[in-house]
């Protein structure tokens, strides 16, 4: 919870104003009865019409002022809780897009997306009756016992053990179901991955019949999550239970003693009246405080929740220790490693490479040999966990992140593409002219379906679910081309392309006047039989670098390869 | 316009009814207790006063009575402190219990919807529906629950009591506490379309941080982040303005009847005190400071039921739009006929199709397929071969024509028959979050662990498998984590391998896997098709040559059929697209 009053920076006034006001109103709300005992005692026993009639005026205006108060605490903590949830949310989604690959790759998208919508408004209604409410309660509870203090400090006594009795009871039970909550939440995020995996694999869903499956396993989440709410709900039940009768017994003994003290004439009959009251007040707000507590739980838990992603530690960077290398590499790999953090095996294992300015390099390998790794490791997406990474001369990590991400343009196996427009995907929110954009469009081979469509301005659906494969595929490699990137790093972006659109392609990219230095990753030996130095990957290691005719000679994975492409070709 | 909208919501309201009807024990049991605990707290405070009136004053109190009015105050307590109990564990019940069918009924409906709903409706906005609304309906069921009916019980026990002190003050406070009730509703219903709008864009929301989470790679690897987080921040902004204007209008109810019931306080002060003032008989001093306290009483109910009209506004609001989902049109499922085997002969008749009526893509298209026979599709990227693919699995209709299995219609197949007898690989890996072999062993799930590995030996995903952390038990993410594309793809065979249907899709199957795997599976493949019906759309020409039948199309139509060396021999569109392939060899 503690990280998160920050966020309250901004919104101090209205944060004490919303309790003040309430606890004003409550003032006038206590006033009211005085008024009732005037117009009895001086009213009423003595036949004057005219207090009655100034009293009930004074309640009028009472109400009145109670009302201006009242509506001022809620603009206030209504505007406190929205704000600060507000900016939350922001901060959140701010924490998010920190995050390294690797860091998303352990959280993994469901638990992000409750936080951001279910947690943080829990959060929002939890800040917002917490203004409201939780002030008024202990103000009203120990003004309470402050007046009964006034009237006989014995019988007061009985207030002085009811209340801690009472607080162990209300924060005993918000401390227990606290962390009941946080595991209903946690079941929440499987109800939704659930949903969300469900929904967006309905092909294959379909495809296997599995419609019924889906359903029992889903309805096994979903009762999970039943299960624990109404056991939460079953322990947040006691409280009003609990509190009423701790109160009620107070007031029997209250009324037992205080009998003895009538019977002495220790105190007035009067005065007992007055303690009965008191008690009963401290009650009336203990129920609202119950309704509360529910709420409250349930914020204190999406808190916590909340917290821990924005506590979260992002990856550090690592300092360099070498500084130069050769000044006309565009990247070279010096005994470069890095596994992921979640299985123990390295992942690329002792890689070293140069590349040189406008050169083409092409990565081949087996499925899981390494490729996509190794070149995720340019831009920095990963960090080398040995070795060194030098960019242009100079280690990767001098520089800052906006450097490498523009020095370095990446086109990802999967082509994602994002809801808006044609020209909103390519240009990223910078400006671009259109010239730049049908020049990129038409290097991609993508020129000729987005004019087909509606030109720039083509609508795109979420996750670009109106364009075929292919398609995507060139229109996230046209967006990568409108960066024109030193370094551009083909990751098998053209997997979906048929043959011919795919040589197309790989003519116009290497014929780009800015020349940038090229990676291509992929599978098929004729995308990279040209480039300057092949890499050949086998379980994460390089086994062969050199030339299409040197490797032939020396490799026996790449000739296994070639092989496997070109059967006649090489038997012949 | 106004009408209509109520009309809506008085429906939503009689939806939610009856999904209380299977808890009506409940329901019934839960009133019964709320009536009973209504009457012992109203009658404690009743016993509290008569042992008070027992202690006069100085030498003159009741000790022995007291006690005995104690004890029975101690019993009415505890009675009402369990029932209470009771109650909110059998609200509790309910409402999570209702929330629960509500979810399975969402999800149930979600596993029919047509494939171009879902195409169409973006996942963040069904998870949001699902998740968020339901939950936001589930709180304002349980406010509504816990305190409205105790709120009417309240009021029904305090009129009882008043009447029987006097009639005409009574009527004083009848007559006008419904005056809090016209402000509730009347600030309610302008409130609610603000709660619509705060449901609406909060979906926005959702939706756009499902893309930016699921998109996180791509966002930094372009850095996108300032772009994405001026898009958040634009809906964020939007949601707080909308947020703060429902909440603040919403919670002027409580102040506003609060107001009202303390007017009504002054008047019947005012009123009582006159009467009384002139005709002592009529009302006493005692009974007019019985009476204030009831009247309080009697009014702080009708704040609770407004604040809880707020609640159920925005639950409503939200119920509704779980209802549209649920209610969404959903596929109409043809007789489900006796559990047939195919054999697999496949005819496409005349096929017209296409996904919006204003472009023809698929037109009057004609395939004969006969039992065994493997088929391969290619065609540049964009001809339709997938949409031909969607046509057969009947994620889509056609829009004329007919396509014909076994002689048969498939419209008159049910889904799940023709489903059955179809293994599909698709090029869009899915895997579902649970461990390796859970995955493997998707459509089959009554496999043996030594099936499941021969499979995934087949598909030749058990070397990186065993390299796994924990082999076939690791866990993987909802989006195969950190899976390659290819290892996925190599999973998503196995899952086939296993169930071997009687006919097989292989769409661009094996586009993400080198080709020294793919030569090993296509030997698996070809031995896994022997005897089966088979289509195979593939770019990569290797893979199809053996293949019985090529059909190469473009923009939606077949434009050269035959195998292989026919097709080369034709030296037309096929042999462009081959020698386009082995272009770099000729050099």
């Amino acid at each position: 919870m503690k990280p998160l009053l920050k966020f309250f920076k901004g919104y101090r006034v209205e944060s004490v104003l919303a309790p003040l006001f309430k606890c004003l109103e409550a003032i006038f709300e206590l006033l009211v009865p005085l008024c009732v005992t005037r117009i009895i005692d001086v009213g009423i026993k003595h036949n004057d019409t005219k207090t009655v009639f100034t009293m009930c005026g004074v309640m009028m205006a009472l109400a009145v002022i109670g009302l201006v108060c009242a509506i001022s605490a809620q603009y206030f903590s209504a505007r406190a809780a929205v704000g600060v949830s507000t900016k939350i949310r922001s901060a959140l989604f701010s924490k998010i897009q920190s995050f390294s690959y690797s860091d998303t790759d352990k959280l993994g998208t469901s638990t992000l997306i409750t936080r951001m919508t279910g947690d943080v408004n829990a959060v929002q209604t939890g800040i917002n009756m917490f203004l409201r409410l939780f002030m008024r309660s202990p103000f009203i509870v120990f003004g309470a016992m402050i007046m009964a203090f006034t009237i006989d400090v014995p019988l007061a006594l009985i207030f002085a053990v009811t209340i801690p009795l009472l607080a162990i009871i209300v924060f005993g039970i918000m401390l227990t179901s606290i962390p009941i909550f946080k595991r209903s939440q946690a079941r929440l995020d499987k109800v939704l991955g659930k949903v969300r995996g469900n929904y967006n694999g309905t092909r294959v869903v379909r495809a296997f019949n599995k419609e019924a499956d889906e359903i029992e396993d889903f309805d096994k989440k979903n009762e999970h999550l039943t299960k624990i709410q109404v056991f939460a709900g079953r322990i947040s039940a006691l409280m009003n239970p609990l509190t009423y009768v701790i109160i009620n017994f107070a007031v029997i003994i209250l009324i037992k003693l205080g009998a003895l003290n009538v019977q002495t004439g220790n105190i007035t009959q009067g005065e007992l009246v007055a303690l009965y009251n008191y008690m009963s007040q401290i009650l009336v707000e203990l129920i609202k405080l119950a309704s509360l507590i529910i709420t409250l739980n349930k914020a204190q838990a999406s808190a916590h929740r909340v917290s821990s992603i924005l506590n979260m530690e992002t990856e550090e960077i690592k300092h360099a220790q070498t500084e130069k290398a050769d000044d006309d590499s565009s990247v070279k790999f010096d005994g470069v490693c890095f596994g992921y953090s979640t299985s123990g095996d390295h992942a690329i294992n002792n890689v070293s490479f140069t590349a040189k300015r406008g050169q083409t390099v092409g990565i081949i390998g087996g499925t899981g040999s390494g490729k996509s790794t190794l070149i995720n490791l340019i831009p920095r997406f990963y960090q080398a966990t040995e070795g060194d990474v030098f960019i242009n001369g100079k280690h990767a990590s001098l520089y800052s992140k906006e450097e490498l991400c523009d020095m370095v343009a990446i086109v990802p196996q999967k082509a994602q593409l994002f809801k808006g427009t044609v020209r909103s995907n390519l240009t990223l929110g910078n400006d671009v002219s259109d010239d730049e954009l049908w020049e990129a469009l038409s290097a991609a081979q993508a020129k000729e379906f987005v004019l087909e469509k509606e030109g720039l301005d083509t609508e795109v659906a979420q996750n670009g679910s109106n364009f075929s494969g292919g398609q995507k595929q060139r229109l996230t490699i046209a967006r990568a081309l409108v960066k024109k990137p030193q370094i551009l790093i083909l990751d098998d972006a053209a997997s979906a392309l048929d043959y011919a659109t795919e040589a197309r392609l790989r003519a116009a990219v290497c014929s780009l006047d800015y020349s940038p230095t090229l990676f291509i990753v992929s599978q098929r030996t004729s995308s990279i039989l040209h480039a300057d130095l092949i890499l050949v990957l086998d379980d994460g290691e390089v086994v062969g670098s050199g030339t299409h005719e040197q490797l032939l000679d020396s490799c026996e994975v790449y000739r296994d390869i070639y092989r496997s492409q070109f059967p006649e070709e090489v038997t012949m | 316009m106004k009408n209509k909208k109520n009309t809506q919501s008085i429906k939503t309201f009689f939806k939610i009814l009856g999904y209380l009807k299977i808890y009506r024990i409940h329901f019934i049991l839960s009133l019964i207790f709320t009536a009973i605990t209504v009457a012992l707290t109203l009658y404690v405070p009743i016993l509290v006063g008569n042992a008070i009136d027992l202690a006069l004053g100085k030498g003159a109190v009741d000790i022995d009575g007291i006690a005995a009015i104690l004890v029975k105050i101690g019993v009415a307590v505890v009675i009402t402190a369990i029932l209470q109990w009771i109650i909110n564990v059998l609200n509790n019940r309910m409402t999570y219990g209702i929330v629960k069918n509500i979810r399975h009924e969402a999800f149930v409906k979600i596993q029919s919807f047509p494939i171009s709903y879902v195409d169409k409706n973006r996942t963040g906005d069904i998870v949001s529906r699902v998740i968020t609304d339901v939950d936001q309906f589930a709180d304002g069921l349980l406010l509504g629950f816990t305190q409205f009916f105790n709120g009417i019980m309240t009021i029904v026990g305090t009129l009882i009591f008043m009447l029987m002190i006097n009639v005409p003050i009574t009527l004083i406070v009848v007559f006008l506490t419904p005056l809090s009730f016209f402000v509730a509703s009347f600030i309610a219903k302008k409130t609610y379309s603000m709660f619509k709008l705060q449901s609406e864009i909060r979906s926005e929301q959702t939706t756009l941080v499902d893309e930016m989470i699921s998109g996180h790679k791509l966002v930094l690897a372009f850095n996108y982040e300032d772009n994405a987080k001026e898009s958040f921040d634009e809906v964020n902004g939007r949601l707080g303005k909308a947020s703060l204007k429902a909440i603040f209008f919403s919670s002027l109810v409580n102040p506003s009847t609060r107001f009202v019931n303390s007017t009504v306080y002054a008047l019947v002060a005012l009123a009582g005190a006159l009467l009384c003032i002139n005709n002592p008989d009529f009302i006493s001093i005692g009974m007019l400071s019985s009476f204030l306290a009831y009247s309080t009483q009697y009014t702080k109910p009708f704040n609770e039921i407004s604040g809880v009209v707020t609640e159920l506004q925005n639950s409503i609001a939200c119920a509704e739009r779980v209802f549209t989902l649920i209610e969404a049109p959903t596929l109409t499922e043809a007789q489900e006929f006796e559990d047939k085997k195919f054999k697999g002969d496949i005819e496409f008749k005349n096929v017209c199709f296409s996904y919006s009526p204003d472009k023809k893509l698929i037109d009057n298209f004609n395939l004969k397929v006969s039992t065994g026979q493997r088929v391969a599709i290619v065609g540049p990227t964009g001809c339709g071969k997938t949409t031909l693919i969607n046509l057969l699995m009947r994620f889509y209709d056609v829009d004329s024509g007919e396509i014909l299995l076994d002689g048969k219609n498939i419209n008159d197949i049910s889904r799940h028959t023709l489903r059955n007898s179809f293994g599909m690989v698709l090029q869009d890996t899915w895997l579902c979050a649970g461990t390796i072999r859970e995955n493997i062993a998707f459509g089959n799930p009554d496999a043996t662990d030594e099936e499941v590995k021969a499979a995934a030996k087949a598909a030749h995903a058990h070397s990186f498998i065993r390299r796994l952390p924990n082999g076939y038990d690791t866990v993987i993410g909802e989006d195969g984590g950190a899976l390659s594309q290819g290892q996925k793809q190599l999973l998503c065979i196995a899952r086939v391998i296993l169930c071997l249907p009687e006919m097989l899709i292989l769409d661009e199957a094996t586009s993400s896997i080198d080709t020294r795997t793919e030569i090993r599976i296509q030997k698996a493949f070809a031995t896994m098709m022997q005897g089966r019906t088979s289509f195979i759309v593939a770019h990569r020409l290797s893979t199809i040559i053996e293949a019985d039948k090529i059909l190469v199309m473009k923009d939606g139509n077949v434009i050269e059929q035959g195998t292989h060396k026919e097709l080369l021999a034709k030296g037309g569109f096929y042999t462009e697209l081959y020698n386009s392939q082995f272009a770099k060899l000729d050099n």
